[in-house]
């Protein structure tokens, strides 16, 4: 009870972000033809950004299941990174079922927060799965009924709530570990030149952020290989 | 739009999306030995993070220039230790103080 409440505080800042995000995303869903439910649906079965952006796109135009699912893959496949990395932390209780629960959950800011942790326990993830699932779904239903109600400055203020999150994980590690600094840096030059050398800008946010970060962490792992903990498998 | 073709798309964005999660957490159960794997393990997040922050935070505000502010107020306070809500919390004062003084200026 005592992680899972810490769980929950942890979660609260994901959730304060993910309102503006999803807001938008309400917002946007319903000028693209989705109605409120639908809007929110999306939001409530799915739990991404990226993903419903890009997916919001291929439904304006009927029958292309095969790209949605082609779209999916390639923008969520990092995904599947934070999975295995998140597995090898976790404690004894989140296995099973468990892992079929909670692994929906797995986004990117709660891959984030949960990979500080020494060991992921089960009661910790569900805490803090709470509040940026509610943030997630409830900002969608507010953007999708209400519009944009909430002033443009306090809008743009929370814009940069998740962003300020993930600089407060990074920094500290850049800080204590030279290669960190290395790997950090190679994934920003990399996805800097995704963005703005024109002919790489085409290709979707979601599968450059996979290329440069699979590509900076491989650099760092042949480069500045980590020492093995020993003794640490005795479980 | 129909019912039929929303809830198809539905299914399809939304199980995928599941899958690419799930799939590889129900899957790997033992703990990896290979030292390359582990390596790469510890720098992924690390890796992920900074490609999804820089350059996307300088759009993700009204105007470049307070995103600039937000992102320094941001790793000031991380160099000093503070923890995840207080330097998000900091990081969006500062945008907002920002964006007030560029529209009184």
């Amino acid at each position: 009870m005592k992680n899972f409440r810490r769980g929950i505080k942890a979660g609260f800042p994901i959730g304060l972000g993910y309102l503006s995000v999803s807001f938008t995303f309400g917002i946007m869903a319903v000028s693209a033809g989705l109605t409120w439910w639908q809007a929110t649906l999306v939001s409530m079965c799915t739990v991404t950004s990226a993903g419903q952006f890009a997916g919001l796109q291929v439904m304006l135009v009927p029958g292309q299941y095969l790209q949605m699912l082609i779209a999916q893959i390639t923008i969520n496949i990092r995904y599947s990174f934070m999975s295995i990395s998140v597995s090898q932390k976790a404690d004894a209780k989140l296995r099973g079922i468990w892992r079929w629960l909670l692994g929906f959950m797995m986004t990117d800011e709660i891959f984030a927060v949960a990979s500080q942790e020494e060991t992921v326990g089960r009661a910790f993830f569900a805490g803090l799965s709470v509040l940026p699932y509610l943030g997630w779904s409830l900002g969608t239903l507010v953007g999708a009924l209400l519009g944009n109600v909430l002033p443009a400055r306090l809008m743009s203020a929370l814009g940069i709530a998740i962003y300020g999150m993930f600089v407060a994980i990074v920094v500290p590690e850049m800080k204590k570990s030279r290669p960190v600094v290395f790997v950090v840096l190679f994934a920003v030059l990399c996805s800097c030149a995704f963005y703005y050398i024109p002919a790489l800008a085409r290709i979707s946010g979601g599968i450059t952020i996979t290329v440069c970060a699979v590509a900076a962490a491989a650099a760092g792992a042949i480069l500045f290989p980590i020492e093995i903990k020993e003794g640490e498998s005795s479980k | 739009m129909n019912h039929t073709q929303f809830f198809l798309y539905l299914l399809v964005l939304s199980g995928s999306t599941y899958l690419i999660r799930v799939i590889p957490f129900v899957a790997i159960k033992e703990k990896i030995h290979n030292r390359f794997i582990q390596s790469f393990l510890y720098y992924i997040p690390y890796a992920v993070l900074a490609a999804m922050t820089i350059p996307a935070i300088f759009y993700a505000t009204a105007h470049p220039l307070s995103a600039i502010a937000g992102l320094l107020a941001a790793v000031l306070l991380s160099l000093r230790g503070k923890g995840l809500t207080v330097v998000a919390a900091f990081a969006c004062a500062a945008v907002f103080v920002t964006e007030l003084l560029m529209s009184v200026l």
